[in-house]
């Protein structure tokens, strides 16, 4: 049937390319976002957090290359021991993790040197996912599949979730939307659109009145489709969830943390205090819309020079890109990084096996994810969620833990006509 | 087995959508909404204001009549303000706890890092406390200001008074900011640029801890604070007062003139009030008082801005403009029994010798004679036309000052009213009118107006014997010395002196033996017009004007009060007893005085 021709293709130069690029990006745009004055790029000090990215940067090279001379079948074969490894992690920050920012999320390795077990858990999910889907009897119980891969995903969600990082809990949902592509039905992905509108328009209308609306919408869909029983049941369905979820809002939303709720708040236009929830948003916004067309130069952005916006050249890194580049410097980074997921995609179809198909998926949906949620937060798009921008923004733990996720994509990719 | 391939799709077009979305976003922000890049100015830049002193008004003889006060006034900068204890500090203040709460959220809701005041003029205790605890508060400021202060309590109508610039303003003029003050009527309006100096301002860029961390652009938006220029005005102040006294609890207005120079020595405007009322804590409410005093209409400065009927004063000019024409001259007489008539109505006039001519006509205030002459100058076959006739009257009414405005430095002076003959042309339906049909103007009654400014002007007019200067209040800016640049020449007019003689004559004769013997001041040689100008169904406008000595003239004036009735009754009285005030600085005559300022004619 299928048969290994062990052929070993180039690496994606496309990918590391544009790797390469946004890293330079990323490094630039923390030594602007960080500038004090009397330095320059060149002031080697650690205390400087430039310089300290300049050696994730150096380090994730060597991992990247690292990786992608690596053993194809390591990944695979691995996956639930790389998955449990990073369980534990999890389990351990929870125990003796320090607390940085409201968020139980780092593991203090020394040095002033700290871990994010986090940002890896998405890369081991999105291996064992890969495999659990990949698996030759998988597709003949798809249901049994299904939830083996729902539990996999579930369980760091909820470790995480009890470190309070909601940001990047809500990041696995990506695979949800990487699972589509291998058959996941489409009222899944509908169902979840809907139900998202549902939680945000039960803020913003009154309850009585949503009630109406949904009861008067589900009616008119029974009525057209009154001939065919299965459909209407399904509305039934629907209708009954998105009751419960409307009334069950209220008691749901008081679980969240308070600055979660004004943060949804915030960007749902309920609350506005500039100098309270709002104010990151709203210096994100000045800094970015401020620049113009072509930014006010390298290291002259008023708002970022100044410290204006909190996390700067973490979260808020592309504030400076925006500020001192303007519109064709955010122009410049949203192409590179569609250029990227296209061709991560476009990779991901040439697979020979479905491991490697899945994890490219699941590569480029955590990527997007990434992207659009952290873009979407700096214009006022979506609320504010604390998460990294891939390879630009400052920190080790996610430089490194992207670094992985692509470069391991980039050795499957080297062996795409095999079987893994 | 389902290979799902048609997905693959799906994920590009999400993507795309996704990255389209954001792109748009983006060039909204950057590219088409201009708001961020202001926001991002009122982040760094910071204006540090230095803010110059108002000028002082002085009186003719060195008496300040609006000087200034310190007053300290509680602020907040928005990004920095953290809460307090409000019901303690409104209790402090004195003022409403709620009322003071929402002041804050609106204040704060502003944003950024300029000051807003909050409450203006703080009590004693409040600004001690303040002070002492300054620590305890964050993004509160006590700053100090100055505000107007007027120790002689008089003159509010001309000086008018400063408040905080409008949005309005704000938006006209980019001088003014938030919080700044600005002149709104009178002297404070019609020379607010000398007043208020200029702001001395630095511009510092800041960080996110409002810490200055340079000079912005090197100082070139920087500039230096100058001090507001003070002004010396010709108002006596101690005739004024007296004005002030004398129209108590009247509706009405006085002007005196120095002929001389068109200085303005008194301008009363009554019922007046204390200009300090419009300064301080208390001004919001004092000001919606006065404003919401729809009876008597205190605020409104009735002596340029409100047109009256003048009466028979009116016939002076009538006279003039025929004299000059040579429709009349000194030996023209008409006899006059009990009125002229106009087919079955009659204009009625009161018992006097007849026949008059011009001068005794002026001295027992005939009716019949001016009628008789405007009927000959009007309808005189050398026009053609009555029409034509009433365009050259007219000319000669506005060349004495009348239908247009004479130049004072106060703001909104209006210009009174003389009707165009088109304007009779669309009156009366017809081009064909005769004098008769509009006879009533030959007397200062019917449509004509006249401010009393215009009326004192007039009386000015006659005691130069044909110019003018126009009347002003600010003889000097800057220094006593440095002379208004705006009323150094004199207006002619274009009238023969000896034509003004026989005027004068008949306004002299008026006072030792007509109309006007209130007006008599002893060893003093006084020439005055009474008027009584028809208010119906109300009792008539009291209208007087005057002017002496004859010989040398000293000062015009002119004075209206409204519903007292004959011109001889309230208004003579009053302008003789400024005279007197003014020319030998004592009043002899104190029971006329005591009735004078007695007499009640407000609507209740």
């Amino acid at each position: 049937m299928q048969q290994n021709n062990n052929r070993k293709f180039p690496p994606d130069i496309i990918i590391i390319s544009i790797y390469i690029i946004l890293s330079i990006i990323g490094l630039i745009s923390i030594f602007s976002a960080s500038y004090q004055e009397g330095i320059n790029f060149f002031s080697l000090s650690f205390k400087y957090i430039h310089v300290k990215q300049f050696i994730w940067i150096l380090t994730g090279l060597l991992l990247f290359v690292l990786i992608i001379y690596s053993n194809p079948h390591l990944f695979s074969n691995a996956a639930e021991i790389f998955y449990g490894v990073i369980l534990v992690l999890l389990f351990l920050v929870l125990v003796i993790g320090a607390v940085v920012g409201g968020n139980r999320a780092w593991l203090d390795i020394g040095n002033g040197i700290r871990l994010q077990p986090s940002e890896f858990a998405k890369y081991t999910t999105a291996l064992l996912i890969s495999k659990i889907w990949s698996d030759s009897d998988a597709k003949r119980n798809i249901n049994k599949t299904m939830r083996n891969v729902l539990i996999v995903i579930a369980i760091p969600m909820l470790l995480i979730f009890l470190q309070k990082d909601i940001g990047t809990m809500l990041i696995f949902f990506a695979f949800i939307l990487a699972l589509y592509r291998e058959g996941l039905p489409s009222y899944v992905i509908f169902i979840g659109f809907w139900f998202i509108l549902v939680f945000i328009l039960s803020f913003l209308i009154k309850q009585f009145i949503l009630l109406l609306i949904l009861t008067a919408i589900t009616l008119i869909f029974i009525f057209i489709f009154r001939k065919k029983r299965k459909v209407i049941i399904r509305f039934v369905e629907i209708y009954v969830i998105s009751i419960i979820l409307i009334v069950g809002v209220n008691y749901f939303y008081k679980m969240l943390m308070p600055h979660h709720q004004e943060r949804i708040e915030v960007m749902l236009g309920l609350k506005d205090d500039p100098k309270g929830a709002s104010w990151n948003l709203r210096q994100s916004m000045i800094a970015i819309g401020s620049g113009g067309l072509t930014g006010k130069g390298f290291l002259q952005g008023s708002q970022t020079q100044m410290k204006f916006v909190p996390e700067q050249t973490t979260d808020f890194i592309f504030c400076a890109i925006g500020e001192e580049w303007g519109f064709i410097g955010a122009l410049v980074v949203l192409s590179l990084y569609l250029i990227l997921l296209l061709r991560i995609l476009k990779l991901a179809e040439r697979q020979r096996s479905i491991f490697s198909r899945v994890y490219g998926y699941s590569v480029a949906s955590l990527l997007f994810f990434h992207i659009f949620i952290n873009l979407g937060m700096t214009v006022g798009l979506m609320p504010v969620i604390g998460i990294p921008l891939p390879f630009i923004s400052y920190g080790g733990s996610s430089y490194w833990a992207f670094t992985l996720l692509l470069a391991t994509f980039v050795n499957l990719d080297m062996y795409h006509n095999d079987v893994i | 087995m389902r290979s799902y391939d048609n997905r693959k799709l799906f994920f590009v077009y999400i993507f795309i959508i996704a990255f389209i979305v954001l792109g748009v976003r983006i060039f909204y922000i950057q590219i088409i909404d201009p708001t961020y890049k202001t926001l991002a100015e009122k982040n760094t830049l910071r204006y540090v204001y230095e803010y110059p002193q108002r000028g002082t008004i002085y009186d003719a003889n060195g008496k300040i009549l609006a000087g200034w006060r310190p007053i300290y006034n509680l602020a907040i900068i928005p990004y920095e303000l953290e809460p307090f204890d409000t019901n303690y500090i409104a209790q402090l203040l004195d003022t409403d706890t709620k009322l003071l709460k929402t002041k804050i959220e609106k204040s704060k809701k502003m944003g950024g890092y300029q000051p807003v005041i909050v409450y203006e003029d703080m009590p004693d205790a409040a600004v001690s406390y303040f002070y002492e605890h300054e620590s305890e508060f964050n993004g509160i400021i006590v700053e100090k200001r100055y505000t107007r202060n007027y120790p002689l309590k008089t003159g509010a109508h001309f000086l008018g008074y400063i408040s905080e610039a409008s949005p309005k303003k704000i938006e006209e003029d980019s001088y003014y900011q938030m919080g700044d003050y600005v002149g709104v009527t009178g002297l404070e309006e019609f020379y607010e640029k000398e007043l208020r100096g200029h702001k001395g301002v630095k511009v510092y860029i800041a960080d996110v801890h409002n810490r200055i961390v340079n000079s912005y652009k090197n100082g070139q938006l920087d500039s230096t604070m100058i001090n507001g220029k003070d002004l010396y005005t010709s108002i006596d102040a101690d005739l004024q007062k007296y004005g002030e006294e004398l129209m108590q609890n009247k509706r009405g207005a006085i002007v005196a003139i120095n002929p001389q120079t068109g200085e303005i020595l008194a301008l009363v405007s009554a019922p007046s009030y204390d200009p300090n009322l419009l300064t301080g804590r208390e001004r919001n409410k004092n000001y919606i008082m006065l404003s919401n005093d729809n009876k008597n209409h205190t605020l409104y400065n009735r002596a340029t801005m409100t047109r009256y009927p003048p009466g028979s004063t009116f016939k002076l000019v009538n006279g003039l403009a025929a004299l000059q024409e040579n429709f009349i001259d000194e030996h023209t007489s008409f006899g006059c029994h009990g009125g002229y008539r106009i087919g079955s109505h009659t204009i009625g006039c009161h018992v006097h010798p007849t026949p008059v001519n011009i001068i005794s006509g002026i001295q027992h205030s005939c009716n019949t004679f001016f009628c008789q002459v405007f009927k000959v100058f009007v309808d005189n076959k050398y026009f053609g036309k009555s029409s034509v006739g009433y365009e050259r009257w007219r000319y000669y009414v506005n060349i004495l000052g009348f239908g247009v405005p004479l130049g004072v430095d106060l703001p909104n002076e209006y210009s009174g009213f003389v009707p165009t003959s088109e304007y009779y042309n669309r009156l009366k339906g017809t081009r064909n009118w005769k004098a008769d049909g509009i006879v009533s103007v030959a007397i200062g009654q019917g449509e004509i107006g006249a401010t009393p400014l215009q009326l004192a002007n007039l009386a000015a007019i006659i005691a130069n014997k044909g110019w003018y200067i126009p009347p002003h209040i600010v003889r000097a800016i800057g220094h006593p010395d440095s002379l208004n640049p705006k009323y150094k020449n004199k207006i002619v007019v274009p009238i023969n002196e000896k034509y003004f003689n026989f005027i004068v004559e008949g306004m002299e004769k008026a006072v030792t033996s007509g109309t006007a013997t209130i007006a008599q001041l002893p060893e003093i040689r006084v020439a005055a017009k009474t008027g009584t100008a028809q208010d119906p169904p109300r009792k008539s406008h009291s209208v007087f004007i005057a002017f002496g000595p004859v010989n040398n003239p000293k000062i015009a004036i002119a004075v209206l009060v409204e519903n007292a009735g004959w011109g001889a009754s309230y208004g003579g009285p009053i302008a003789s007893l400024m005279m007197e005030r003014y020319l030998t600085d004592t009043i002899k005559r104190i029971d006329l005085e005591n009735r004078m300022k007695a007499a009640d004619f407000l609507i209740k």
